[in-house]
């Protein structure tokens, strides 16, 4: 039987070099350009949105063009009375949003403008006794949720708050024979929730509980011959799995387990040489998400021209130094 | 990111919610787009009057049934908005509606939008309200259909056939998966999902998926999943990847010329393994210089771009030389 790879190719009519300034306009007109549409469809994602644009920002050293009141404003209007962040004003507050609020609020050097109390509070109500979290009272359970409970509280120095062994235990009974980890236990090893998982057994300094070869070797055949990373076997290379998969190897420290050049070669050809900004794979519509984590791979990567992230938080590494956080990371 | 809608507008027959007269009392609450100035949007009419309406039920806190028809027009505009979907099912509750005919819903907003959270959460949510799973194989089978491996899918399946103990039929229908494509990892995790709850792992069992899994591997032998799955059963045996009858399967297939990297990096690492915990049976493909010679291959020729981990594996392995 033939082996055909799933895949993409890569020309010289792709984008070989760092279009930084094109970045920079293409967030700093994102927020502005209300009359998209997809901007409005974007409503009940908008606190994430803004996590993802100013991240952005600050990895390229541009921070400055964004009216930083105005975000604080936003998000202190977003603040639910249960202490549950939302998406945006006059929607349910959600814990993806909480963590995406505190993590903008860290990088602005403002979480004071939060009640640290009542946010915690919410984190902490939303454990069940496996130690697993729901993303808000409704009741869905995913590792991605304890990733951002455990991420949230850890930034707010407030991990004391919930039953931490527990989470961990949660997350393990996630871990799957082929290493990886999925959203719930039994269900398939997925880049993404691997980077959850292992990004919340960094923070709370419990990495050793997993086989790190194995997992690592798991990453890295996510790598294709495009030099892009997959998020599973026999699926397309995609930006923001090169993120997550190329986070989760640095905090396993096999970092040089993929094939970085090719890698970076691939990353780069997903810039829009027009609009500015990445999209999933060369030649596809770019939007701040694909963005961020396209900037968050070439950082971890090497790319002088960006300011250093942090691979377990997905956050500017002077910020985490800042909060004095040193969240595991492996060397092998 | 997921949740889209289709574009708007193009239905002419289509009433503005303003404009209906069974609406005149309610007053509509207009977006507010939190950090910038407000400008005009001019984004569609409708997604905005949809929205401002519902904005306008939810401050007033009614539960209708003309609520729950405006919460229908506003997840169809955008299934990603959980708080439209959770105000639905708080008028469902609230009027004690046929959950049915919302299953039925639920079902085409699935069929339109098949990788939303929401969606997926929703019927979870009135399978368990109905204590009813009876419908969920099917519909996950369907949705499987159109794509193998979607992931809210799966896990919509697992949930019910757990919950609901409906693991009879499962292992026949993920042969069909795997007879359709050998390479769904889905489809083989779910393998092991199923015999993990049922089964479990007992010598026969053992032996069986052993078989299975090797045929499976001679039609496609450049396979990650069915290599993985392999690995996940024999580390349930005694002898873990040093099995003899599946270092015979390898001997075999590299004695044939194969040189899949996934044939060699089991021979590396059952060889690791035979240097740390000994013995099974005697065979030359996993002495420690084999490895090492096997590791330099796939450096430099059959895996080049994971040379930096074949360089550790080497590593590993030198060390049980002294």
């Amino acid at each position: 039987m033939a082996n055909l790879v799933k895949d993409v190719t890569i020309n010289d009519s792709h984008p070989k070099t760092l279009l930084l300034k094109r970045h920079v306009e293409y967030i700093a007109a994102y927020g502005n350009n209300k009359e998209d549409f997809e901007y409005c469809m974007t409503e009940y994602l908008r606190m994430s949105g803004m996590y993802w644009g100013l991240t952005a920002m600050e990895l390229m050293g541009h921070l400055h063009y964004m009216d930083k009141a105005q975000v604080i404003e936003f998000i202190s209007q977003c603040i639910d009375s249960s202490g549950g962040i939302s998406s945006s004003i006059g929607h349910d507050p959600h814990l993806l949003y909480t963590l995406s609020a505190v993590q903008i609020l860290c990088l602005l050097d403002a979480v004071s403008v939060l009640p640290v109390d009542k946010v915690t509070e919410y984190v902490a109500s939303l454990q069940k006794p496996d130690g697993s979290f729901t993303g808000d009272k409704w009741g869905e359970v995913d590792t991605r949720f304890s990733f951002c409970a455990v991420a949230c509280l850890s930034l707010l120095g407030r991990l004391d708050a919930i039953d931490v062994d527990k989470a961990v235990e949660f997350v393990v009974s996630c871990h799957n024979f082929d290493g990886g980890f999925g959203s719930q236990p039994g269900s398939e090893s997925h880049a993404g929730l691997i980077y959850c998982c292992v990004g919340l057994l960094s923070i709370t300094g419990r990495l050793h509980l997993i086989d790190g070869d194995l997992l690592g070797w798991w990453l890295s055949e996510r790598q294709l011959p495009s030099g892009g990373l997959n998020g599973r076997p026999e699926k397309l290379p995609d930006v923001c799995y090169s993120w997550w998969v190329l986070a989760s190897l640095a905090m396993l420290g096999r970092l040089h387990w993929v094939h970085k050049q090719s890698l970076e070669r691939f990353v780069l050809a997903c810039q829009d040489t027009e609009l500015g900004g990445f999209s999933d794979r060369p030649g596809d519509i770019p939007d701040p998400f694909h963005t961020l984590f396209g900037l968050a791979a070439l950082s971890l990567l090497g790319n002088g021209e960006l300011g250093k992230v942090n691979p377990t938080y997905c956050m500017p590494q002077h910020v985490i130094d800042r909060l004095k956080l040193r969240p595991q990371v492996l060397s092998v | 990111m997921e949740g889209s809608s289709s574009e708007e507008g193009e239905d002419v027959n289509w009433t503005f919610y303003r404009d209906r007269e069974e609406w005149a009392d309610l007053k509509p609450v207009p977006q507010d787009d939190g950090p910038h100035p407000v400008v005009a949007i001019a984004y569609s009419e409708k997604f905005r009057d949809v929205f401002d309406y519902f904005r306008g039920v939810l401050k007033v806190h009614e539960l209708s049934e003309r609520a729950l028809d405006l919460t229908r027009d506003a997840v169809e505009l955008n299934p990603g908005n959980y708080t439209v979907w959770q105000y639905r099912r708080q008028i469902l509750k609230h009027l004690d509606k046929d959950l049915k005919e919302e299953m039925a819903f639920v079902a085409e907003m699935i069929s339109a939008f098949p990788k939303n959270y929401q969606v997926w959460h929703h019927r979870q949510v009135l399978v368990s309200w109905l204590n009813d799973a009876s419908d969920e194989l099917q519909l996950t089978a369907k949705m499987l259909a159109l794509d193998a491996k979607n992931y809210h899918a799966w896990q919509h399946r697992q949930w019910a056939i757990r919950t609901f103990n409906l693991f009879q039929n499962e292992l026949e229908f993920i042969e069909k998966l795997l007879n359709d494509d050998i390479r769904n990892n889905s489809a083989w995790n779910q393998r092991y999902f199923v015999i993990n709850q049922t089964t479990e792992f007992a010598p026969e069992v053992i032996e069986k998926e052993i078989a299975y899994v090797l045929s499976k591997i001679k039609i496609a032998t450049k396979n990650e999943s069915s290599w993985n799955y392999l690995r996940g059963i024999v580390l349930h045996s005694e002898s873990g990847l040093r099995k003899p009858s599946v270092i015979d399967f390898c001997d075999e297939l590299y004695n044939s010329g194969n040189r899949s990297a996934c044939l060699l990096s089991y021979l590396v690492d059952a060889a690791l393994e035979q240097a740390e915990y000994g013995v099974v049976k005697e065979n030359s493909l996993l002495s420690i210089d084999k490895a090492l010679e096997l590791c330099d291959n796939l450096a430099n020729e059959f895996d080049v771009c994971r040379r930096g981990y074949w360089n550790y594996i080497s590593g590993c392995l030198r060390v049980h030389m002294n």
